[in-house]
């Protein structure tokens, strides 16, 4: 009896590996995407500079918990290609919606940064430069772009990673907006 | 799929000129940057597809070996420093998995396979000679007896003096 | 037209196979040897009809034939002809080609080499291997198409991958794929047994060529693609423990797991049912494999292009051979009966514990590799395995083994006498103590463990000289009577001192290059000297260059030893405008004692204009790792060519060859 099961072992842990590849070959899974270990934690403490020979205010914790409203956050880079296409995005949800956006501009050189503002327009509240990246690493930012939607306490709610640009990432946004609002 | 293509786009975009550990980054100490280093061998990058910081060329990978030394100039002990990034990134950015319920069966997994492997091996050595010792099992034929002997006979034989 | 042929050629293929993989089996179940004889032709059959096909695709690649959608994404005109041939394995669809080809060229080989195995064994063995080509054939027809057409075709392709141009890596995927797909038949082999319900020492005599076959070309393939790695990416390294490393080291794991225990089957008619599983397992790894790499359920630094659609088409195939292969198994092993007694020291034992303990490591190595899928499956966290991981595992099962197999070929069957054998290791074992010790002396900084590694090498390398002097009897009798002796010792005798001796000068060159590593990072302008291990290297500067397809910068830095100038070393820093990527092309002196390996970038800070970034590296030893390599590869290849098993030799019936000590 005991050999018999000894003998079917390597069957049985046969299945039970397929099984798991079976399950890891959702297509909705991501293998590279990393879960924010930010989500429903406070805002980091950080406090950024204005991006240089821009008009916009710079960015910090603090003014971002005083807002007292529900609010985003994007972290996007002259450089980064996705950002462009999302930046119409943004622009059409605080024009429309009436959302509060703000940046952060990531390892970007101010001068690049103010030209890019300067093409495609400002739609940010606030831009904090995060010239070095590590405001990025506070965040745990994996790459550009990514968003985050703060609460009115100051605590993230919800992260974004990539580009929002399908109608399903917007609603996503929205619902998200929505949700911190009612907390409040 | 398209997150796919997404963080590709974003790899060839963060990707500078630089390769690895950059001269302006190394420790002056020694001893504290050969412990640099070595940490920066145990955290991944979290934009790469399968690297330490160490090797990587990637923006962040660089500003994480930049703030990485800036803790040990700091004073701050392995520990503390590799708490700093698990809280930024969660337990993905180690590339040697902490020791809690989760991966338990990751750390003492192959031990416990190689002990059952002993026991299931002792067991069947010893019923298999005791099989032989009742009978049960056939018993050496004439020629193998032959064999045996002359096995045991030449190895005594070939015996040092 | 050409594509259509190949196209038209894979189908047939496929056809065939379904008939190989019905009429052989049936035939042999029913007696009817017409049926068991037609898996010679259409094995046959099966192979040039795959020929055909992989032909047209590589022609299609020669000629650059941009119609062809698999050659657009693969290829560019601009390519060195070398480079165009190897990209007909470059990608997911060719190299399916590839894999399917091997696999049909071992069943051929089979078919028309193995002479002297039983037809009904033989029938039925080419009928299980045709089952995998039904999959594969079928696979490729359904979801991969390498042939299919694109309208209008483009000017000119879009791959010129730079880093994938090199003879290395061109070279690295056959080598690989011939190794763990040749597993292929030795798994047929053993379903074969299995549905035949029996394995006796000739079963595993006929079966021995044909994994030392994939043993040694697997053992070629990783090597070429460590080395490849350590020389064109630049950090000096060799092995990664990625996914897909792992993916290939695991199959030649458990392969040389089954390369010993085979012996025991062979020798000794025991261990029947524990060769069965290697055989099986060996092959469902290397299927594993080529299921991580194509399905992208893993992250990886070299993985193809995926598609979810494949991945479960793979899975289903994996599941289908695995699963089957595995029940059938727990089925009718206890059929195969066990076989003779032995005490708990003796060569048996002995290599049982080799066995377990690669059986273990290789356990080590799926874990490590599939564990972070696993947790987050079920608890939905992301971790990660990497090198940290590996090594603090995956060493302790080596040590062992390492030291065992010093003792192995001087324990005897069925009972080994201890005592005299300590008598004959003494000396051995006092060598490495002293090796050690001398090593210790001289390294202070090393960490303990490369100390006791070296020792450890030395033992085994010692050790199996001793073992090899004792067979040939080498002092005790006169030396042309020694040599005699030696040229009438069986050569796969010769085969396993040499793999063994291998193995010692791997072990040198893995805690040589890793324990005793030596590394300058600077910035550097013209003039600037660096110092590192007894070397003085001087850079004098950069010079811009124009390859047929690059723009280089190529680093000046000489080298000097004692105040005396002994090379010129010229690493690059490579632009393809085309492709729009750069390269690192190390330059490197290699010693035996160690290379000098330096590389040379742009600084990625601009304070650092006007300088260099320059990485100087010394790696102790490191050219034994590919010395070792080659000698496991030239040992298993003089252990093929042994008058006992080449294929289709007559078997001698000799009682003796039972007396001989493995091999």
């Amino acid at each position: 009896m005991m050999k018999k099961i000894l003998l079917a072992m390597p069957a049985l842990v046969a299945v039970v590996l397929g099984g798991f590849l079976f399950w890891g070959l959702n297509p909705d899974r991501d293998p590279n995407a990393i879960p924010s270990a930010l989500v429903s934690e406070p805002v980091p403490d950080f406090e950024l500079p204005p991006v240089e020979s821009t008009q916009t205010p710079g960015l910090s914790a603090a003014a971002l918990r005083s807002i007292g409203e529900p609010v985003l956050v994007n972290v996007f880079a002259s450089w980064c290609v996705p950002c462009r296409a999302e930046h119409a995005v943004l622009t059409r949800l605080v024009e429309q919606d009436g959302v509060r956006l703000m940046g952060i501009n990531y390892m970007d050189k101010p001068a690049d940064a103010a030209n890019w503002l300067e093409e495609l327009g400002n739609p940010y509240e606030r831009i904090g430069s995060d010239s070095e990246g590590r405001v990025g690493i506070e965040w745990g930012i994996s790459g550009v772009p990514e968003t985050f939607v703060i609460d009115a306490n100051g605590i993230v709610v919800y992260r974004y990673v990539g580009p929002i640009v399908t109608p399903e990432a917007q609603d996503e946004i929205r619902a998200a907006l929505a949700a911190a609002g009612g907390q409040s | 799929m398209k997150s796919w293509l997404y963080s590709l786009v974003l790899m060839l975009a963060a990707t500078t000129a630089a390769w690895a550990v950059e001269p302006d980054e190394l420790l002056d100490d020694p001893v504290l940057e050969s412990r640099a280093r070595e940490l920066s061998k145990q955290l991944r990058c979290v934009v790469c597809q399968n690297q330490d910081i160490d090797s990587s060329n990637a923006g962040v990978a660089r500003t994480m070996r930049t703030l990485l030394r800036e803790r040990l100039i700091a004073g701050e002990t392995n520990d503390e420093i590799i708490a700093f990034f698990v809280d930024r990134y969660g337990d993905f950015v180690l590339f040697r998995p902490r020791l809690k319920p989760a991966t338990y069966l990751l750390w003492f997994g192959p031990a416990v396979l190689f002990a059952v492997g002993i026991g299931v091996v002792f067991v069947t050595i010893r019923c298999r000679s005791r099989a032989v010792l009742d009978g049960t099992a056939d018993p050496l034929s004439p020629d193998e007896e032959r064999e045996f002997e002359a096995i045991f006979h030449e190895n005594e034989g070939r015996r040092d003096p | 037209m050409t594509p259509e042929i190949g196209q038209f050629a894979l189908t047939l293929a496929l056809a065939v196979a379904i008939v190989q993989s019905i009429l052989p089996i049936v035939g042999a179940s029913t007696g009817r040897v017409l049926w068991m004889e037609s898996a010679k032709t259409t094995a046959v059959l099966q192979v040039t009809l795959v020929a055909i096909a992989f032909g047209a695709l590589m022609r299609s690649f020669v000629v650059s034939d941009f119609t062809v959608r698999n050659v657009v994404e693969n290829s560019h005109s601009l390519k060195p002809m070398i480079f165009k041939v190897a990209g007909t394995w470059g990608s997911h669809e060719g190299s399916l080609v590839l894999w399917t080809f091997i696999l049909v060229l071992f069943g051929a080989g089979v078919a028309l080499l193995g002479r002297n195995i039983p037809v009904g064994l033989k029938a039925r063995t080419l009928s299980v291997q045709a089952w995998i080509s039904v999959g594969f054939l079928s696979f490729m027809l359904f979801t991969s198409n390498p042939f299919e057409r694109v309208f209008p075709p483009p000017l000119d392709g879009t791959d010129l991958n730079p880093l994938l141009q090199d003879i290395g890596l061109a070279m690295h995927p056959p080598l690989l794929y011939f190794g763990y797909v040749g597993f292929s038949i030795v798994f047929s082999f053993a379903v074969a047994a299995l549905i035949e319900g029996r394995v006796d020492p000739a079963w595993a005599r006929w079966v021995r060529p044909w994994t030392l076959t994939a043993w040694i070309s697997l053992t070629a393939g990783i090597a070429l693609g460590s080395w490849w790695a350590y020389y064109e990416l630049g950090w000096g390294g060799w092995w990664f423990w990625d996914p897909v490393e792992n993916a290939s080291f695991m199959p030649w794991l458990l392969g040389t797991a089954l390369l010993h225990s085979a012996i025991v089957t062979e020798k000794r008619d025991t261990f029947k049912s524990w060769t069965i599983l290697l055989a099986i397992l060996t092959f469902s790894l290397s299927l594993l494999g080529t299921f991580i790499v194509r399905s992208g359920i893993l992250t990886s630094v070299h993985a193809f292009a995926v598609d979810p659609a494949r991945g479960v088409y793979i899975l289903g195939l994996l599941g289908v051979t695995i699963v089957g292969s595995l029940t059938l198994y727990a089925w009718r092993a206890p059929q195969l009966g066990s076989g003779g007694v032995f005490r708990p020291i003796s060569r048996e034992a002995g290599l049982l514990l080799n066995n377990l303990l690669l059986a273990t490591a290789t356990a080590t190595v799926l874990f490590g590799t599939l564990y972070p899928l696993f947790v987050e499956a079920v608890t939905d966290e992301k971790i990660s395995v990497g090198p940290p991981y590996f090594n603090a595992t995956f060493i302790p099962f080596m040590l062992p083994l390492v030291i065992i197999m010093g003792i192995g070929p001087f324990l005897s069957w069925k009972r080994a006498d201890l005592p005299g054998i300590w008598q004959r290791l003494r000396l051995v074992f006092g060598i490495a103590i002293g090796v050690a010790g001398i090593v210790w002396y001289l390294q202070t900084d090393g960490p303990l463990l490369a100390v006791v590694s070296i020792g450890i090498a030395a033992w085994v390398f010692v050790a199996t000289l001793r073992e090899w002097a004792l067979r040939i009897k080498l002092f005790d009798l006169p030396l042309s009577q020694s040599l005699r002796r030696a040229r009438n010792l069986p050569r796969a005798a010769h085969g396993m001192t040499l793999a063994h001796l291998g193995v010692a000068m791997l072990v040198l060159g893995f805690v040589g290059s890793t324990a005793w590593k030596e590394e300058r990072v600077l910035f550097a302008e013209p003039g600037t000297t660096v110092e590192i291990a007894g070397f003085e290297v001087i850079f004098d500067g950069v010079e811009r260059l124009r390859g047929p397809n690059y723009i280089a910068q190529q680093g000046q830095l000489r080298v000097l030893k004692d105040g005396r100038e002994i090379t010129l070393l010229r690493p690059e820093r490579r632009n393809y405008p085309v492709a729009g990527t750069s390269t690192t092309e190390s330059a490197i002196r290699s010693t035996l004692r160690g290379d000098l390996y330096v590389t040379i970038s742009e600084p990625a800070t601009e304070k650092a204009s006007g300088q260099w970034n320059l990485r100087i590296l010394y790696e102790p030893l490191v050219n034994w790792i590919w010395i070792g390599a080659t000698m496991l590869v030239l040992g298993g290849s003089l252990s093929l060519s042994d008058r006992r098993l080449r294929v289709g030799a007559p078997s001698p019936k000799s009682r003796s060859s039972a007396l001989q000590p493995a091999e």
